[in-house]
């Protein structure tokens, strides 16, 4: 443990205790945020794995669908037919606050044109149709993944830092602060000591002479 | 703020989800998705990108971890996921938890953890 280098004096003796206090209080604070990350995190990270599980699968779908269409169809007429967005989205995009962190927070407004379908009926095959409508309805379920997961990672990496702050306190500064406490207390207590004896020894021998 | 979205994928599989109002975009590799990335995030809130791509540019996807905009997704591709989006979730189970949670009691190598 290193000791912190300053001079035993009783004024740094006090700004060292001041600064103790604080960093224990400070050390407490910041365990309590950490366990209390920690347990919505174990939450989040289950629900977002579900969440997760579940959309993959149905994009995998779509695809699937979407592959089954474009089989269907020329390459041309494919690109002309998809290339025209049928609804047309609002994404609202603000943040909440979890613990003082930043996280994302998605609103979807769908403005639908008269029909789904950005092409007639005539032109393509029912594949296509399908796949579109599937898509849509995934839109919603895939931007609320995109939301867990953000928040996910940045809850992970806040957790993190906070851990390392909390073992930076707990194992490095404050064991460092107590050390030099002490060595300045037991330094004072030295020179205390010394200036008796040299006082007791000043008037023994000051009586020696007297006598 | 109003947001965007994009994909980026790598075949035409990013086409159906143009007709849903995202922005597709078509990268080759790893490389071309990783500048379309830098490209794209000043410009959309919401970036998803096939898994394939997205496992080979951690480091970049990773840089915007720390900001809440632009949200960048792995999503899988025709051909199925190849379970990066998962991996990733595990990962960061093990980095803020010092374990993987996210299995019910089984570890990554599919074994039961001993309780």
């Amino acid at each position: 443990m290193a000791r912190i280098n300053v001079n035993p004096t009783r004024m740094e003796l006090k700004r060292l205790k001041a600064r103790l206090k604080t960093a224990q209080r400070g050390h407490k604070l910041l365990k309590d945020k950490t366990d209390e990350m920690v347990r919505r995190f174990s939450v989040m990270v289950r629900e977002t794995m579900r969440l997760h599980d579940e959309v993959e699968a149905e994009v995998v779908q779509v695809l699937r669908q979407f592959s089954l269409a474009r089989g269907s169809m020329s390459k041309k007429e494919i690109e002309l037919v998809f290339s025209m967005p049928s609804v047309s989205l609002t994404l609202e995009c603000t943040t909440a606050n979890v613990l003082n962190l930043e996280v994302p927070k998605l609103h979807l407004e769908e403005t639908r044109s008269e029909e789904l379908y950005p092409y007639s009926f005539a032109e393509v095959t029912s594949e296509a149709d399908y796949a579109v409508a599937a898509a849509g309805k995934l839109v919603s379920r895939l931007l609320l993944l995109a939301e867990k997961e953000k928040a996910t990672a940045m809850l992970a990496e806040e957790i993190e830092r906070s851990k390392r702050r909390v073992n930076a306190l707990e194992y490095v500064m404050i064991p460092d602060l107590e050390e030099t406490i002490r060595y300045i207390s037991q330094k004072l207590e030295e020179n205390e000591r010394a200036s008796l004896t040299r006082l007791m020894k000043v008037k023994s021998m000051l009586e020696e002479r007297g006598t | 703020m109003k947001g965007k979205m994009a994909i980026i994928g790598d075949g035409e599989g990013a086409l159906v989800f143009r007709s849903v109002g995202m922005d597709a975009y078509a990268a080759e590799d790893a490389a071309a998705a990783a500048r379309l990335i830098r490209e794209l995030a000043e410009r959309y809130q919401v970036i998803f990108v096939t898994d394939v791509l997205a496992a080979q540019m951690e480091e970049v996807i990773a840089a915007y971890t720390a900001r809440a905009y632009p949200i960048i997704v792995p999503i899988p591709s025709v051909q199925g996921g190849n379970g990066y989006g998962a991996q990733l979730l595990r990962s960061y189970s093990e980095r803020a938890l010092g374990m993987d949670i996210t299995r019910g009691g089984r570890n990554s190598d599919g074994e039961n953890n001993a309780r």
